[in-house]
């Protein structure tokens, strides 16, 4: 008797969304990118539909401080201007999108004015030609006072504006339907948050397909349990056809992953760590590779090396033992 | 839950007209209405005023598919008509319904195969129906089989336990609510369980609150669909909140509204 393969048939498959618009849409990207389509759970190719994860590589719109070793090594060359560090990103490192954090508006440190923060917005789409996510600083009423004059900036170019949450979506999502862009709804860790927010969005007239979610979480070994299990809980519920939450997914790696000792700490100081290369980078790579698990569409990564990691892990997933 | 929406059907005074007199933007009008209030699959019946009840069908079908991309309950208890609607139904379809009684059983299931649609089994036999929740699943097991031995999918069958008018058979109801609790575990993947909910109240006072107070019992024990009335508001939003309450839905603070995006 042969076997057959149970096969898990899904409601609804997660909903396209296309960053970056090419001269024939509007916009000045060399291409753009679809993500989402899913129709199962990722890398379950035998069941149907499992986009490949796009990466996003992280860039700063000024010189970071503090920044452990390795990431100084990687960057120091370019990391005071934003255009030539997404250059290096996208030529160098084949970076699919670039995630451009616009560090220096936050009204506590640089307090850069929204006309400076439109000039390093269109430096950056002038030097490369991939698809972009702006990323505020997260002051609200800073955030709220650029984003009228940064979004502008990159009008047409289907950028994805980040972020929305439950207590300031109104701005940004006037932004996004002004400009064509794409809103990237926030909510901290909490599902019925997310879902609320994206009904704030619909409400407001932001459509499906202009909305990519994203769940604040954290890196390995700081309750990366409990947000794969919210990832993967919003994922079969959008595959289960709750429209609120069969968006596209995005996670925050790079930043995070970083941020937590065990990647931070040079060999010095925690000897029994071994050296921070490649601890810090297989920090990085398991963190992406464990959202990936859960369903995530892009993620946002510092390291080239991690990216490479990445890659060649998802490679493999696609490329073997499909359809058993 | 799957809402199949009853509002189609030539019993309502409007809906018959209209058939009669082959007035199809009032079907398709009822057909939207519908749609918009929720409604995952139309149901749709001729009634008994239709003088050639298969091209009233063949007629419901074709007016209704070309405003709505919904799934179609087909709901005659004659072969023939439940055909002749398949046979131009371009949307995904349901036939309703088919009875354990064996003749119509093995012809409905052969349309149903044939189609390759879902199809709806009342719990009834040639002896009518049972009065217990014992004989209703031995129907259910009757209607499982014959699905498998035409090679439908056991999913595809929904099993409707027959609900009968509180005001005249008061034990039914719980009886009904065993037997949705059952039908999940007849099988792997399960068959479905349906009611067609309105009859609950049949000629009975306060139709409205005893529809959505069962709808509600009905659901905490596993419905996974209702032939209902999805423009009553109050029925839907009960209905909406079971399922949140049921961890089918995921909670949002605008929840109700969620479910109507």
């Amino acid at each position: 008797m042969s076997f057959e393969m149970p096969v898990e048939n899904w409601r609804a498959s997660i909903t396209q969304v296309t960053i970056g618009a090419t001269e024939q849409d509007g916009g000045t990207r060399e291409r753009a990118i679809t993500i989402g389509g899913a129709a199962t759970l990722p890398f379950l190719a035998f069941e149907g539909e499992t986009p490949r994860p796009i990466i996003a590589m992280e860039v700063l719109d000024e010189q970071p401080e503090g920044w452990p070793e390795p990431l100084v090594e990687a960057f120091s060359d370019v990391y005071g201007d934003p255009a030539a560090w997404a250059q290096k990103c996208v030529e160098e490192y084949g970076a699919d999108m670039i995630c451009l954090r616009l560090v220096s508006a936050d009204p506590d440190e640089t307090n850069a004015s929204p006309d400076e923060l439109a000039e390093h917005v269109k430096a950056v789409l002038e030097a490369v030609g991939v698809p972009l996510i702006i990323w505020g600083c997260g002051n609200y009423d800073k955030d709220n006072e650029m984003w009228p004059i940064v979004s502008q900036a990159a009008a047409g170019e289907r950028v994805i504006l980040a972020s929305a949450e439950e207590d300031n979506y109104k701005t940004i999502a006037a932004c996004a339907l002004a400009d064509k862009h794409v809103v990237l709804n926030e909510s901290p860790l909490d599902i019925n948050i997310q879902k609320q927010v994206s009904i704030l969005l619909s409400d407001v007239g932001v459509k499906p397909e202009n909305i990519v979610l994203y769940e604040v979480t954290g890196g390995l070994g700081y309750g990366i349990e409990y947000a794969f299990s919210i990832l993967e809980r919003t994922r079969l519920a959008g595959l289960g056809g709750d429209k609120m939450l069969s968006a596209p997914m995005l996670s925050v790696v790079g930043s995070e992953a970083w941020k937590v000792k065990e990647a931070r700490l040079p060999e010095e100081e925690a000897p029994e760590w071994g050296p921070q290369v490649p601890r810090s980078i297989l920090w990085e790579a398991a963190t992406a590779l464990t959202f990936l698990n859960a369903g995530t569409d892009i993620l946002v990564m510092w390291h080239p090396e991690a990216v490479k990691l990445v890659r060649q892990a998802t490679e493999d997933l696609f490329t073997s033992g499909n359809g058993f | 839950m799957e809402a199949i929406g009853e509002r189609i059907n030539g019993m309502f005074k409007a809906i018959g007209k209209a058939i009669k007199e082959q007035d199809a933007s009032v079907i398709q009008d009822m057909a939207k209405r519908q749609e918009e209030a929720g409604a995952d699959v139309l149901d749709l019946n001729v009634g008994p005023a239709a003088e050639d009840r298969e091209a009233a069908m063949r007629w419901l079908v074709e007016s209704v598919q070309e405003v709505s991309d919904l799934p179609l309950a087909i709901d005659s208890t004659n072969v023939d008509v439940v055909r002749a609607g398949l046979e131009v139904c371009e949307n995904e379809a349901i036939i309703n319904s088919t009875t354990g009684e064996a003749e119509k059983l093995n012809a409905m299931m052969l349309l149903a195969a044939e189609h390759g649609c879902s199809i709806i089994g009342l719990t009834i036999d040639e002896e009518g129906v049972p009065g217990t929740a014992e004989g209703r699943m031995e129907v259910a097991l009757k209607l499982l089989t014959a699905a498998m031995e035409h090679g439908i999918p056991t999913d595809k069958l929904y099993v409707d336990a027959v609900i009968l008018p509180v005001n005249a058979l008061q034990d039914t109801p719980p009886r009904v609510l065993e037997v949705i609790s059952q039908v999940s575990m007849l099988a792997d993947p399960p068959p479905k369980s349906v009611i067609g909910l309105s009859n609950v109240s049949q000629g009975a006072q306060f139709r409205s609150l005893l529809n959505r107070t069962y709808l509600v019992m009905c659901l905490a024990r596993g419905l996974s669909a209702a032939i209902v009335d999805v423009l009553d508001e109050e029925l839907m939003d009960a209905m909406i909140a079971a399922e949140v309450l049921m961890n089918r839905a995921v909670y949002a603070d605008d929840f109700l509204k969620a479910y109507r995006k």
